[in-house]
């Protein structure tokens, strides 16, 4: 009997594995932890996309709840996710661009021929503020709130059901604890 | 020339060619493309980006990989190195942009202990397993003494013989 009890140990070892690989199966390698979340948003001062005199830093986007959209005009999934934020910028959510180590005229081009969504755009050529939020590829998207603290980051396309399933909620929660106050 | 001679010829001519384009590739390929102010700076650049996982690849580091992401980093890794900063500082300063995944070598903490610990775990478990084992093997297991097996007395004598002989080779 105990022999029995020796011999099925790589079984029950197996069984307590399962649940990891069985979690690990629908998980996207891709997505990493982000280290910034209910971190404040890195100070910046960069220029402007459209206009090369202006400078925008950190100021620019405290006081509202809003998403910083991380694009560029190489970016092929990037252009997969524009209709999704000129929808959420007609319905009144407040985008800021962050236009990642791009060309200023190119970009500027993509904006007027696909539509513009966004408040501004802080024009990130050497991908320094970037390299701050931990930027690894385009797009990405974060939600900050009104103390531009980031609440939350997602890494890839921002599509309906993600909007639906990650930010929305947390959008609408944030909105009305900063109307409260 | 006949030839023979002329083919002798050639194909010299190509090891030839092959040798001194070989000895340029060593020459000049292996020229460092960035510069260090100090020797010892290069030693930790290269030792860090081995150390250091590419956030876009995944399963390459910031050496093997030429990811635009990567470049950044090495040229990041590179400026850190010369304003004088030292290794746990850039990886410090790496962990708090891309998190922990970064490091390929993870640090010991709550998430990590356990892989950390394992392989010692494991060997805890075969030793004791094989203790277990050795001592059973000494001692005998009673279900196999010849006396207690359901066999006839005529077979028993036969099995304790060749049992006896079991240090003679068969």
């Amino acid at each position: 009997m105990r022999e029995r009890a020796l011999l099925s140990f790589p079984l029950i070892m197996f069984i307590l594995i399962l649940p990891f690989l069985w979690s690990g199966l629908g998980r996207d390698p891709q997505e990493l932890p982000s280290a910034l979340i209910d971190q404040p948003f890195p100070d910046f001062s960069l220029t402007d996309l459209e206009d090369a005199e202006l400078t925008r830093g950190l100021d620019d986007i405290k006081g509202k709840v809003m998403l910083v959209n991380v694009w560029a005009t190489w970016c092929f999934a990037c252009s997969l996710e524009h209709e999704m934020l000129n929808e959420l910028a007609s319905r009144g959510v407040p985008i800021v661009g962050l236009n990642y180590k791009d060309d200023r005229r190119s970009a500027n081009r993509w904006l007027t021929e696909r539509g513009n969504p966004y408040s501004f755009n802080i024009f990130d050529q050497r991908g320094s503020l970037g390299m701050d939020l931990g930027v690894y590829g385009a797009p990405e998207t974060y939600l900050i709130d009104a103390d531009s603290i980031v609440r939350h980051r997602r890494a890839g396309v921002l599509d309906k059901d993600i909007w639906e399933n990650e930010f929305s909620k947390r959008y609408e929660t944030l909105i009305s604890s900063s109307n409260e106050l | 020339m006949n030839c023979d001679a002329m083919k002798i010829v050639s194909a010299r001519a190509i090891f030839r060619s092959m040798m001194i384009w070989i000895c340029c590739e060593l020459a000049f390929g292996q020229s460092p493309l960035i510069d260090f102010s100090e020797e010892s700076l290069r030693h930790r650049y290269e030792k860090l980006i081995l150390e250091l996982r590419c956030p876009k690849c995944q399963n390459q580091n910031l050496a093997d990989s030429n990811s635009p992401i990567s470049v950044d980093l090495r040229r990041q890794i590179h400026s850190l190195l010369e304003e004088g900063k030292g290794d746990e500082e850039i990886k410090d300063y790496l962990v708090a942009r891309y998190s922990k995944f970064i490091l390929y070598r993870p640090v010991l903490d709550r998430t990590t202990w356990f892989l950390w610990l394992a392989p010692f775990i494991l060997i805890l478990f075969a030793s004791a397993a094989a203790l277990i084992v050795q001592r059973k093997h000494e001692a005998g297991s009673d279900d196999f003494k010849v006396e207690n097996l359901p066999i006839s007395e005529q077979d028993k004598d036969r099995l304790n013989r060749l049992l006896s002989r079991k240090d003679q080779t068969f």
